[in-house]
């Protein structure tokens, strides 16, 4: 049966060429790059090669790069070792659409009595820097606001945030999980403290993430260790990983111009959904957005028996209903943007990449309204509308 | 989400889908804003048997699956027999249910209790079913459970 992966948010598959460059480093050059002798140093060379093509990847110094274990890492990190690092400043400013490794993360802040203010985003899904503003005090410590949303793909006004944050005295951190190799990211042009990354969203394996710190930012150490690196997050060196990362980086950036395809064929799709299916929404605004995100809503549906019918057609894909995951709440994210619990319920994400073609677009096109009208016809909500209709 | 077979089988093709015109009991149980509501209608002959068994619903896999299973279950029963289906039962003849959906099989077995209530009010049957019909925390959420409450703007 056909296949098609639209769930690229959720992770990507490793390509060939990155699968390619970590090869040398399970067996051959296998050692670690704190020895001394010649197996170590071969390693460290690769190691330093590789901070060096990510930092080129961000338009940083290679020295402003730490690899950790994944996003959510970086994010803990960024945001728990950032805050400690203000001493005496007790107030956190993030949004209600962070990604919940960074929500979280300001949670457990919370419990060690930092207050944290959770600014809002209009119903397009974009957080307004006036918010941000309004909500900076005396002892803010940090500032943490998602570059490009993982659900519904919206891009923050970053820059703008940023520059909020310093006048005010605090940290800025920036979740860039979902935008990196999707969309520009450079460090300088941002104004940023600190920026995540993870390799697996952008065809590198799992298990394998970064921290931008820039020059002087000094979050406290998460991961006490042996000194790696440069004795702020401790632990060996993930080195085929990290080899991958770099890969990974470095095609992004290289192809970075090819999302354009990307972002045509995902108007098609919005396009082409929004079309073909009545009472139907797109969730986040349409500019800007992240060039691969699809979030529609579809009322008087479920989002689970909707992934469960597409699955058994091949296509892969995502919701923000609750009942496709173990809480009883649907997606934070979409009850932000002010939608309804009802129609949060009803919510498709696809999220294509460079390998999705315009036939598997077509497909998609094909199976999905006749899925979304069966459950439509099974579904009590749906009667009153279609009596109403004929 | 990590379905047995039978659940799979009922989701993908349910049984006894549909409304039916002249049913004489139809009960409605659930909540949009939980994500899940099950619509049943019964029609039972003089003798008291369900000769027909309708459902609609909204909701998850499980919730459809639950649905079409309880429906087979009761059809050709007696009000009395149907009374006496459990969760449980409904449960263990779709194989298992994962732990999270435990309350779709309640919200099944409540729907089809909700419909036979509308048959004894509709009969003029005084009956303590109806009471009991306030949603018992079908699905632990913490949103006021007004049943048949779909829209709201």
């Amino acid at each position: 049966m056909r296949r098609i992966y639209a769930d690229n948010a959720a992770t990507t598959a490793v390509s060939r060429e990155v699968l390619d460059a970590m090869l040398p480093y399970f067996c051959e050059s296998y050692g670690n790059p704190s020895s001394l002798h010649a197996v170590g140093r071969e390693a460290k060379k690769a190691l330093d090669a590789a901070r060096a093509t990510v930092a080129a990847a961000l338009n940083c110094d290679a020295n402003e790069i730490y690899f950790t274990s994944c996003g959510s890492e970086s994010d803990n990190w960024a945001i728990r070792g950032g805050a400690h690092s203000k001493k005496g400043k007790k107030h956190i400013i993030t949004t209600k659409i962070e990604h919940h490794a960074a929500l979280h993360a300001c949670k457990a802040l919370e419990k060690e009595g930092y207050e944290v203010t959770y600014v809002g985003v209009d119903e397009n899904g974009y957080v307004d820097p006036a918010d941000v503003a309004a909500a900076m005090r005396e002892d803010t410590a940090l500032v943490s606001v998602m570059m490009a949303n993982n659900e519904i793909g919206t891009i923050q006004p970053i820059k703008e945030i940023a520059e909020i944050a310093h006048n005010g005295g605090a940290l800025m951190f920036t979740d860039a999980v979902q935008a990196v190799g999707n969309i520009p990211v450079d460090v300088k042009e941002l104004g940023v403290d600190m920026l995540a990354l993870s390799g697996h969203k952008i065809h590198a394996p799992k298990g394998i993430g970064a921290l931008y710190c820039k020059k002087g930012v000094r979050p406290d150490v998460l991961i006490e260790g042996g000194g790696q690196e440069r004795g702020r997050r401790g632990g060996t060196e993930a080195l085929a990983s990290i080899v991958g990362l770099a890969k990974a980086a470095e095609i992004a950036n290289a192809e970075l111009s090819e999302m354009d395809k990307v972002a045509a064929l995902r108007d098609k799709l919005i396009d082409g959904i929004l079309e073909r299916i009545p009472y139907s929404r797109l969730n986040g605004g349409r500019s800007p957005r992240l060039p691969g995100n699809v979030n529609v809503a579809f009322e008087f549906i479920e989002g689970e028996s909707l992934l469960l019918l597409l699955d058994m057609e091949g296509i892969c894909a995502s919701t923000g209903s609750a009942c496709s995951s173990n809480s009883l709440e649907p997606s934070h994210v979409l009850l932000a943007t002010g939608l309804p619990v009802e129609k949060a319920h009803g919510s498709l994400r696809l999220s294509i990449s460079k390998d999705t073609t315009e036939e598997d677009v077509d497909y998609i096109l094909e199976k999905l309204p006749p899925i979304v009208q069966r459950l439509r016809e099974m579904s009590p909500l749906y009667e009153e509308v279609a009596k109403n209709s004929k | 989400m990590d379905y047995s077979e039978k659940v799979m089988d009922h989701f993908a093709h349910p049984r006894n889908v549909g409304e039916i015109e002249d049913a004489n009991g139809v009960g409605t149980v659930g909540n949009a804003k939980c994500g899940d509501i099950m619509k049943m209608y019964l029609k039972v002959d003089d003798s008291e048997i369900i000769t027909d068994v309708k459902f609609k619903t909204f909701g998850c896999g499980a919730a459809i699956a639950t649905s079409s299973m309880a429906t087979e279950m009761i059809k050709g029963k007696s009000i009395n027999d149907a009374l006496g289906l459990t969760n449980k039962a409904v449960i263990e003849a779709l194989g298992g249910l994962p732990a999270v959906k435990i309350h779709c099989s309640v919200l099944a077995e409540e729907a089809v209790k909700s419909a036979i209530a509308d048959y004894y009010k509709r009969k003029g049957i005084e009956n303590d079913l109806t009471r009991e019909m306030d949603c018992n925390g079908c699905c632990g959420c913490e949103h006021d459970h007004h049943h048949h409450d779909t829209e709201e703007e």
